[in-house]
This record gives C-alpha cells, structure tokens and sequence, in this order.
C-alpha cells in the first residue's frame, strides 16, 4: 500500500513539477505571480485534445507543436503586456501586486477564451491507456510516460541553468537583478526568457496530463492554487526546490485521496501550505532572510 | 548627568551565511554619555544598529536595557522599552505631513501619548529642529536635510531613552554641519543617551564621550576620541599600513 | 467633529433615508438592483477597510459570504435574527484570526495565494461534510424574510460600514494603518505591533462581509456549497473596490455602480463573454487606474492646487530675476 501510494505520487507528482518550475522562473526570475499559469496548463491540454481528436497528432509529437507556441506566446505576453507594470514599478513589492492583478485579469480572458471555444464541458482522451505491470502493480502507459518526458525536461533544464551561459544569467537575475544588470546581464531580455520558458514548461505539463486527466475550460484556478502554493513551499527562485514541493504535494494529496478521502485533497493540500507558512516561511530551499 | 548603566551589549555576534558581520561586540553605555560607533565601510556599524533595535536578529549574544533583556524581541517591543533610532537613508513616511510623521513617535512610543496631546509635543520638537511653521508641509516637499529633521523629531517625540542615529549628519553642507552638531550637543546638553554612527570626525571629536571602533564586525578599540583616533591600528583600518 | 463632517454625516442619513424608501416605489427590477448594489457596497468598502491602506489583496470574500450564508443555514430557523447575525459576524472575524495568524506575518504574496484558495478550500470541506455526515449536500433555507426587509437591513450595514471606517481613520488604529501602509518598518520600530493591527483590520472586514452573506441567504431557499462559496463574489468585489479606488471610505462605492450596471448588460446581451468582461476590466483597471477613480480624482486635485501655488509664486520670482 505504502509503495502503491509512493509510486503513484511521484507520476502525479512529475507533472506537477513541471508547472512548478514554470511558476518558479516566472516568479523567481521575472518576478511576476503570474495566476493564469493554470490556464496556460488547460490551454496545453486543449491543444493537445484538438491535435489528438481533429489532426490525429499524438500528445507527445503535440509537444513539438505546443512547447514553442506556449514559449512564443509568453514572450509575447511579457513584452507587451508586463513590461509596462515592469517599468512603472518603483519597488518589487509594488510590482508584485501589479502582476498579480494584472494576471488575475489575463486569467479571465484567457478562461474566457476557453469556454467561448470550447464551452463547459468536460474532455477528455484516450492515449497510451494500455496498463502496465510495474512492481507487483498495474498503472496506466500514459502516466509513466508523463512521468518520464517529465523528468527529461526537468534533467534538460537543470543542465540549461546550471551549464550555459543563458542559465546562468537566468540565475543570475533570479538572485539580484540589479546587480546582474550591473554586470552587462540584459536583465529585460533575459526575464521575458524565463517568462517564456516557465510558460512552455507549463504547457508541456499541461500537454502531459491531458492524456489521462478529464478537464474542463475551468479548472485552470485549482491548479494555479497549487502552482504558487508549492512555489512557496518549494523555495522561491530555487527549481530544485520546486521538484521536491511537488513531488511532496503529490504525496500529501495521494495519501489523503487513498487512506482518508478524495474529497479532501484540496485540505491536505492547505494543510501542508500552512504548516510550510508557520515553521519555514522561505520554503525548503529558500534562504531565510534575516 | 546620572552615571548608571543603561544599555549593555556582550558578545553580540550576527552571521549571515558565511559571512560573519557582527562578532563578539561587548561594550557599555552609561546613562547620559553619548558615545559613536566608528569604523570603515562594512565593519558592521548598521547591523550592529539593526540587531540592537531588533531589525535583526542576532545569532549570539544579548543587548540589555537597564537589565531587560531586548535581543529576541520584535522591533516594537523594543521601541516600547524606550530606544528609538534614526535610518541611514532617511525614512520619512511620504503620505503624511511633517506634524503627523512627528506625531506617530508619541502616539505609538512608550508613552502612548492621545492624538491631541501628541499633536503639541510634535510641534514643539518641530520648532527645536528648525522646522517650526512648516509642519503641514509633506516631506516630498522638503529637503533631504529637512527630512532628516522630521525623522530625528520622530524619534525624540518618543521621548526615549537611548537614541540611535545611524549617520544622521552624513550629506550635510558646512553649515548643515554645523548647526547638526549643535543640534545633537543641545540633545547632550539635556542628559539625552545617545549612540552614534558616524564618519563625521569634527563631529566625533566635538560631540562625543567615549567612541568604539569597529572594523570587519569586530570591536578594534575603545576610548575617548583623542585616544581612539590616535590608536595605530584604527589609522590602519581607515587608511591602510602606510599612514599607521 | 467639525462643521464638515456634521454636514457630511447629515446628508449621508438624508440619502441613506431617501434610499431606503425604495421598497415602497417598486418591489421587482428595481428593488432587486437595489439589493444587488447594496450588498456590493457594503462587501467592497468592507473589503477596502483592510486591503486597502495594508495593500494586501484580499481574495478570500467569497469565503466570509459563505460563511455567513451557512450560519443563516444552521441557526436560521431555531435562533432569533439579530443572534443569527451576531453568530455570523464572530464566525467571519474567526475565520479571519485563523487565515490572518497564518499568514499576515508574511509578505503580501503569501497572503494573497493562501486567500486564493480558501474559499474553494471551504467549499470542499464543507461538501466533504455533508457529503460524509450532514447527509445531503444542498440545504434548504426557510427563514421568512422579505425582499424590502433584506434591501433595509443591507443599508444599515452600508451605514455602519462606513461608519466603522470613518471611526477607524480617526482613530489610532487608523494613524497605525496609516503608517504601516508607508513603511512597515518604521512603523515597527515606532512601537506598532503592525501584525496585530492588520489582525484587527482583517477581523473586522471579514465580520462584516460574513454578515452579507447572512442577510443575503434567505434569497435563495437553496443553498449549496458552490453557491454559497462562489469566487466570482471574490473577484467581483475586488475590481469595484479597486475601480472606485481602494485608498478613500468612498472609493468602492464609486466603482460598485458602474461596474453592477455593466455587468448586468453584460451578462444580460452576452451571457457567455462574462468572463472576458471581468478580465479586460482587470486589465484596464491595472494599467490607467492604478488607484481607481477616487485615485484618479484626488491626482487631477493635487494637479490643480500644485499649479495654483505655482502661478501665484511666479510673477514674484520673475520680477526678481529680471531686475
């Protein structure tokens, strides 16, 4: 029972590590809060359910397709719409809460689109449904998959931020961007990059589960809610941090679902958050500030 | 001029990751003197402020106030026992104008004086700073030394027992300088308590009873200014080997 | 209390009276947007008590409505009124001590996440309760309460909203918010306890907002978690609050007409595109009304006054440098 838990969690656990790494550069980096992240996700998901339904193209050669359309798409969003709020912000507090207003707003136009194009109903498709037998336990093919291309990108942008010259002006800027524009950094160009590549990663993520998640044009706020919420926990700016608050939030939610009851995942979840918020504010990799 | 011990600070250390600021500083203020923190850029002069007026907290050691312990305590328990400070780069609240920046020292200080009572108190500390008939202005309509004014009024109007100016006579002129010292000496003149950073060495020389050196976090002397200033290896820290 | 303020008062009662004959005018279109508009007020300059001088961005109202709908829910029948109201003001003020205590020593953005969710955390619970104990998930509402007097009762709190708030900005507290809202450190190191006071606040907007919940109840003689606890409440209120302007008592009242009355076009000729009004409203709130129309107003004031002085300086200096 323990493994099966275990086992299940860390399936869950990749996809939402994804997310959270997205939210992480976007915040950590580019210092927006940005809570339509969650409509980046299901934007993902519907992309791949109509390439799957209508074009007959399967989630994982989406991927090709939808990355850089999510990449591209971001970028656009920081340049013309942030960068104003980036400008006009005197402080970082200040830009804070700009961003998140101003997030806030594109969340709604974004939901909007979405249940103009695709209504309120639920979707969902089949692919890599095959069972698998692992350890004595059956799991679908498609969230082993998930979990896989998952990791790959995770490993993929460790070695992009900690090995390249780009990485490590991201981290740079991520530490302190005056500084980093002191050194020559083009700290403009170089958050809408992690703005873009945040809002990629989110969509591959987004791509990911759509094979074995039913969602709707709706649900995009439950999964900003644990977006920021294992970003916080996770460490803001840290990726690292972020991969080990989801794969906890996986757990913490699979435990609840299994041993005590589905419908108090959203609880569990709080539960963590407020433990996480009451005894380590800077979140597990975060580095206390004085 | 009492002579008991006010404030005591022993073994005060504060590291920040690898980074030792603050280490081991031991040094008492006698009620009344009124004694300078001195030291190069970086010594830990402004931490050493932070972490007695509870901006930080420290990693060792202990500050005590007349035998209250204050290491440990939120910012404004601290201000309730009586110590009040003045910012580095000076920190005036822009929505409200001088008279209500001014109040806000009574109003919330250890005395916890009434809004209108308050109000009286500003206005007189207004007029000893210099700033008398101006009180309805808002600081983004004043000088940097007119704000530096208000804060130090701010503090005063908390009537505290010890006060703590973090360079507060830094980017004066001449004669901003010299009416500042005169300032702080009137402040001296009544029995005030006060610890201050300063590289200011007229005004050390001038104002100050006893002067501590800090350099890289720890305490290199202590003493009256003529002997601290003499000191070759305060020369050393300020100026490197050749002038020592 | 200066002449002003006498007079201001006094008009405020005149209107407040003027307003409150409407149920005898009209008891359909009208009175029902009545309603709508009284609810909103008294929801968003409650909202505007706390988030805005402390500027943290409270997206938790649909959490205290709730609350509030649900204690008319369990005591509605058995317990007289005003105690029901009593009971769903201390409910709010304790779900805000719970949340705040959390969360209030922390920055703005933790804040902001951990209201996000609350009120969709609530309603999980809450199904999860019922589903689990209390046996079916929907209620059914039978306190007997007409629309007039639910129109009534949502005034006198706008009434007391904004006296609460006119109370506050003289007092301590309000010179404590005040200067928190400038710089929390100085304020710290006045000798505010800067956590207690937004504790306080909060409490206080989260009781009354819970009353609204209350009062609004009995109009629905179903009530199920999802309507109780809805988020679009949350967000509504925020865009007025920040429409009118967040910083002035008057602010949201300013910005809840316009917004209820494009709304309800809206919905109205395009029921489907509610959300894109919502979101382009966000947007366009953020980048030209950054401190709403009451904002916008006092700018264009300062603006004047500025200019003023400065013309009646001029002529002097010019005199003087041409001699």
């Amino acid at each position: 029972m323990l493994f099966l838990i275990l086992f299940t969690s860390l399936l869950l656990g990749g996809a939402y590590a994804l997310m959270a790494m997205g939210l992480t550069l976007q915040y950590g980096v580019a210092r927006i809060m940005n809570l339509s992240i969650g409509e980046t996700l299901v934007g993902a998901a519907f992309a791949a359910f109509w390439l799957q339904t209508q074009a007959q193209v399967g989630p994982l050669w989406g991927l090709l397709v939808i990355t850089p359309a999510a990449f591209v798409l971001n970028w656009l969003i920081y340049r013309h719409l942030l960068t104003p709020l980036v400008r006009r912000a005197k402080n970082r507090g200040m830009l804070e809460v700009d961003s998140i207003l101003a997030t806030f707003g594109l969340l709604f136009i974004l939901q909007g689109v979405m249940l103009a194009l695709f209504g309120g109903n639920y979707y969902s498709y089949s692919y890599f449904s095959e069972p698998v037998e692992l350890f004595g336990h059956t799991f679908a093919l498609n969230r082993i998959v998930a979990f896989a291309v998952a990791a790959a990108v995770a490993l993929a942008l460790y070695l992009g931020l900690n090995r390249t010259r780009t990485g490590t002006a991201v981290r740079a800027v991520s530490v302190d961007p005056v500084a980093a524009g002191l050194v020559a950094i083009d700290v403009a160009r170089t958050s809408a990059l992690a703005f873009a590549i945040g809002g990629a990663l989110t969509a591959c993520g987004g791509a990911l589960l759509s094979m074995f998640l039913t969602f709707n044009a709706s649900m995009g706020v439950v999964f900003t809610m644990k977006a920021l919420i294992i970003v916080i926990m996770g460490g803001v700016g840290d990726p690292r941090g972020a991969v080990i608050a989801a794969l906890l939030l996986a757990l913490a939610e699979t435990t609840v679902a299994t041993l005590v009851d589905p419908g108090l995942t959203l609880a569990a979840t709080y539960g963590l958050f407020v433990l996480i918020l009451l005894f380590r504010p800077q979140g597990i990799m975060g580095r206390r500030t004085a | 001029m009492s002579n008991h011990l006010l404030l005591s600070i022993a073994g005060l250390t504060k590291v920040f990751g690898g980074l030792v600021a603050v280490n081991q500083i031991s040094f008492d203020i006698q009620a009344g003197e009124v004694v300078g923190l001195l030291g190069p850029n970086g010594s830990g002069k402004t931490t050493l402020m932070n972490l007695i007026s509870g901006a930080l907290r420290p990693t060792q050691g202990s500050v005590t106030l007349e035998g209250r312990r204050l290491t440990g305590l939120p910012p404004h328990r601290i201000a309730a026992t009586g110590v009040a400070r003045t910012f580095q780069l000076v920190r005036v609240l822009p929505s409200l104008s001088a008279l209500e920046n001014v109040m806000v020292g009574a109003v919330f200080g250890p005395d916890q004086v009434s809004p209108g009572a308050a109000r009286t108190v500003a206005r007189s500390l207004l007029e000893r700073v210099g700033l008398g008939g101006r009180e309805h202005l808002h600081p983004a309509e004043m000088t940097y030394i007119d704000q530096k004014r208000i804060e130090l009024a701010r503090a005063l109007a908390a009537d505290p027992r010890i006060l703590l100016l973090d360079e507060w006579l830094a980017g004066l002129n001449p004669t901003e300088l010299q009416t500042g010292i005169e300032l702080i000496r009137s402040l001296q003149a009544e029995g005030r308590t006060v610890l201050m950073v300063e590289h200011v060495m007229d005004a050390i020389r001038s104002l100050c009873d006893r002067c501590v050196v800090m350099s890289a976090g720890s305490k290199l002397a202590e003493g009256t200014p003529a002997e601290v200033l003499a000191n070759p290896d305060v020369i050393r820290a300020y100026l490197g080997d050749d002038h020592a | 209390m200066n002449t002003r303020e006498i007079l201001i008062m006094a008009a405020s009662g005149l209107l407040l009276a003027g307003l409150a004959c409407l149920p005898l005018a009209d008891e359909g279109f009208w009175l029902t947007l009545g309603i709508s508009l009284a609810g909103y007020v008294a929801m968003s300059t409650a909202w505007a008590l706390f988030s805005g001088p402390t500027s943290y961005v409270s997206l938790a109202t649909a959490a205290f409505f709730g609350t509030g709908a649900y204690v008319v829910v369990n005591l509605g029948e058995t317990a007289p009124w005003p105690a029901v109201l009593v009971v769903a003001a201390v409910c709010g003020a304790l779900l805000a001590l719970l949340a705040g205590m959390a969360t209030l020593r922390l920055s703005g953005v933790h804040f902001v996440i951990f209201t996000f969710g609350l009120a969709e955390l609530i309603r999980q619970l809450v199904t999860w309760y019922q589903t689990n104990i209390g046996g079916a998930v929907g209620q059914y509402v039978f306190v007997d309460i007409s629309s007039a007097q639910i129109y009534w009762q949502l005034l006198a709190l706008c009434g007391l909203v904004f006296l609460a708030g006119w109370a506050i900005n003289r007092s301590r507290l309000g010179l404590a918010l005040r200067v928190i809202g400038d710089d929390e450190t100085v304020a710290a190191h006045s000798g505010i306890n800067t956590a207690r006071v937004k504790l306080l606040l909060f409490c206080i907007s989260g009781a009354f907002i819970a009353v609204v919940g209350a009062v609004l109840a009995p109009r629905w003689t179903y009530i199920e978690p999802s309507i109780a606890f809805n988020s679009m409440i949350s967000f509504q209120v925020v865009i007025m609050a920040l429409l009118g302007g967040s910083r002035r008592l008057w602010g949201p009242l300013v910005g809840v007409i316009p917004f209820t009355v494009l709304y309800e076009l809206i919905s109205g000729h395009f029921p489907n595109h509610t959300h894109l009004l919502l979101g382009t409203a966000f947007l366009l709130i953020v980048y030209f009304l950054p401190q709403g129309v009451a904002g916008r107003i006092e700018q264009l004031r300062l603006r004047r006054t500025h200019r003023e002085t400065h013309a009646a300086r001029s002529p002097a200096t010019l005199g003087e440098t041409a001699r």
